[in-house]
């Protein structure tokens, strides 16, 4: 057994653990950071096989950024401090079932079929294959995608900035008699 | 003691059943929970574990270097959703102080 073997079930271990635990917890901000460790530990994956740069990416993306958004809103989401950040769960056991069924049914598929297997040799992925693909074969896609962040980026701030908390929109409008300014 | 061959060494098969089974945990994340936030929270595991396959396929399969780049745009992607998903959970936040799925079942007062 080698070290490659040892540190993919190492990892596979905590990947679904920590989504298993991510999945269960009663707890918002546990889940988050469950979360945080299987993203991690899919980066490592992504190493395995040999994606240097998509691991890194996944680390800066995934762990640096969506994971710390998601936390800022567990925050501000949550009412007063962390006492009520629990949330509920609904029909706990049809849902395990059915999602049970499509992981077999998808396994069952993976193990079944007859893939053509072509190994990439060790060397064959450098970061400058990498960026040569990207402006060559994938040029319309990397601006498209460009163009995509930037309104993403428009449109998550022009939403978040104008809201209010309700209380404090109702009173000011109240008092005041003026309309409010939420449209 | 001595491993039968299919565990000792992790191939193809071994990476997929993980994904599947990444896939299947966000899927009952998105299904069960009722928390706006731990649905995207699943959405997230959902686009990781389709990462895992293609880059797993890029490693072993015919895929070659087009798996990379695919999943560095589902990246992109991720990011973006996430960005937007969650100006819109502070927006439901702020008009109906819930983030319960559930209890957002209305389009304009």
């Amino acid at each position: 057994m080698d070290l490659f073997a040892v540190a993919f079930y190492v990892f596979a271990i905590l990947i679904i653990g920590c989504a298993a635990i991510m999945v269960f917890s009663k707890n918002i901000v546990h889940s988050a950071f469950a979360l945080m460790f299987t993203l991690g530990g899919l980066a490592v994956f992504y190493a395995l096989l040999y994606a240097g740069f998509v691991a890194v990416t996944q680390l800066l993306v995934y762990v640096g950024g969506i994971l710390v958004l998601i936390l800022f809103g567990v925050m501000l989401t949550t009412r007063g401090y962390f006492e009520k950040v629990h949330t509920r769960t609904v029909n706990l056991l049809p849902a395990t079932i059915f999602t049970g069924i499509i992981g077999i049914l998808l396994i069952f598929v993976y193990l079944s079929t007859d893939w053509t297997l072509i190994p990439l040799e060790d060397g064959e992925v450098t970061l400058t294959g990498l960026g040569e693909l990207l402006l060559t074969d994938f040029m319309l896609p990397f601006q498209v995608a460009g163009v995509l962040l930037l309104l993403a980026i428009i449109g998550a701030v022009l939403m978040a900035a104008r809201t209010r908390p309700p209380q404090q929109a109702s009173r000011s409008a109240e008092n005041s008699g003026t309309p409010s300014q939420k449209e | 003691m001595v491993l039968p061959e299919w565990l000792a060494e992790p191939g193809l098969n071994h990476f997929l059943v993980v994904g599947a089974v990444l896939f299947s945990l966000g899927l009952l994340a998105v299904i069960s929970r009722r928390n706006i936030i731990m649905v995207l929270m699943g959405i997230e595991l959902i686009l990781n574990s389709a990462n895992l396959n293609f880059v797993a396929f890029s490693r072993y399969g015919s895929l070659s270097l087009d798996g990379h780049m695919i999943a560095l745009f589902v990246i992109i992607i991720a990011a973006a959703e996430a960005a937007v998903a969650l100006a819109i959970a502070l927006n439901i936040y702020n008009r109906f102080g819930s983030v319960d799925v559930e209890q957002i079942s209305e389009l304009k007062d």
